[in-house]
């Protein structure tokens, strides 16, 4: 049974350094009042894990313009302009992930699976340094799994089991990396009764999620 | 008529009924709009979302309710929304009837490059490598040339998107197809000469017959 904590106490449980998958597609679905509590408490030297870095001063954007963060493995950064400054500059690593792989390597960390294979970026930069393995004829490349020490999820509806429901497109990232981390935070818009969200609407079971965040009193 | 026009309005003409195609950001993303008359065609959007439709009224826009490019979209009765591992598996997994992309170059064995230039701009590949991979006829939808240099040339010098032979290339001059012997002149824009499309391209062009004239979805045939 979960009470929920306050956003400040969930930026204080991520340290310095720590790897964090953001759910979020251009800032939809992101959970924007840890990343504010995040920038507030002076965060730094994160690895981001998350689809794109958003735009300035919206989602993990924030994020990237407060100095919080070291490394970036996401498939976009291109609505980000500052992302791309502190590249060229050094001041952030990035490594491009394409989407699909970046989706199916969470969801293998997540799942207990050795990595994936597919045929996104077999003969592109991608599969530099990469096993490329033939299988019926045809090229595959092994894509490692992938995990955080965090993630940090926003969800529409949550209950005091953790059992979360999602909103159209702000879902994305958010239900596969649930399973990738190892420690789950989400952030829902409302944290109702057990009981309120009916079981086959429940999109990630709650033994994933260890803390909700609830709403400023 | 612009050239965009020309081209979203030619690339329609590609669009078959009861199937799920998907529509890159910029230019390709016209192409919703000249979907001929008597054809219904489910769009994806790979943020996680099949069944849009067009932006809302103002005031009326869900912030839960976004394409790929982050802009407001209304969801059509019978859409499906779904996280970001299905949207990629619809793609991967066959299920993916057409993609329509914008490119960069594309080369004489039918390879794009649309997703980086080297030292000037690195925006990341997003969905793009999944989609070239995965969809079941890719169509590149572009600009014949950029500031007066071919973006149709013999061997790329901009790093690939993906290994496999793109399906088709659409532009205001001329529909080209990649084949085993090479790309293939299919048709012309109205008013332009098959010297001025040759003239244009930075590759080898096989002529196939006459060159017919590009046929383009006309404002009337257009669904209201």
């Amino acid at each position: 049974m979960q009470d929920g904590i306050s956003a400040e106490r969930a930026a204080a449980m991520i340290p310095d350094g720590a790897s964090v998958m953001f759910g979020g597609f251009l800032g939809v679905g992101s959970p924007e009042r840890v990343i504010d509590a995040l920038v507030a408490r002076g965060a730094r030297g994160l690895t981001l894990i998350c689809n794109d870095t958003a735009s300035p001063g919206r989602g993990v954007g924030k994020l990237i313009e407060s100095g919080c963060v070291a490394h970036v493995k996401a498939s976009h950064i291109g609505t980000n302009p500052i992302t791309q400054k502190k590249m060229i500059s050094g001041e952030i690593e990035v490594e491009l992930v394409p989407q699909g792989t970046l989706a199916e390597r969470i969801r293998a960390g997540g799942s207990g699976l050795g990595g994936v294979l597919t045929r996104t970026g077999v003969g592109t930069v991608v599969s530099e340094g990469k096993q490329v393995l033939e299988i019926d004829g045809e090229s595959f490349l092994l894509e490692m799994p992938l995990r955080a020490d965090f993630a940090l999820l926003r969800a529409h509806e949550a209950d005091h089991f953790g059992n979360l429901t999602y909103r159209l497109t702000a879902a994305n990232f958010n239900p596969v990396m649930a399973f990738a981390a190892d420690c789950v935070i989400a952030e829902p818009e409302e944290i109702v009764p057990v009981g309120v969200i009916p079981p086959d609407a429940v999109r990630t079971p709650g033994v994933l999620v260890h803390h909700l965040v609830r709403r400023p009193q | 008529m612009d050239s965009k026009e020309v081209i979203a309005r030619r690339v329609a003409l590609e669009l078959r009924d009861r199937t799920l195609v998907n529509l890159g950001i910029g230019l390709p993303t016209l192409v919703a709009c000249y979907v001929p008359a008597g054809i219904s065609v489910a769009f994806q959007s790979e943020n996680g979302i099949i069944g849009f439709g067009e932006p809302p009224p103002d005031g009326l826009e869900d912030p839960y309710l976004t394409d790929a490019g982050g802009g407001y979209i209304s969801a059509l009765p019978g859409a499906a929304a779904f996280d970001s591992a299905t949207s990629f598996a619809l793609i991967r997994g066959g299920h993916l009837d057409m993609t329509v992309l914008g490119g960069l170059q594309v080369d004489s064995s039918g390879h794009l490059a649309n997703w980086m230039v080297p030292g000037k701009l690195v925006p990341g590949m997003g969905g793009a490598m999944d989609l070239v991979a995965g969809a079941k006829r890719v169509i590149v939808a572009m600009q014949h040339t950029a500031k007066g240099q071919p973006k149709i040339v013999e061997a790329l010098t901009l790093p690939p998107t993906a290994a496999r032979r793109i399906s088709l290339i659409v532009t205001e001059l001329a529909v080209i197809e990649p084949t085993d012997e090479g790309l293939v002149l299919r048709e012309r824009a109205p008013g332009v000469s098959v010297d001025t499309v040759v003239a244009s391209t930075g590759a080898k062009l096989l002529l196939d017959g006459d060159t017919p004239t590009m046929p383009i979805v006309s404002p009337e045939r257009v669904a209201a």
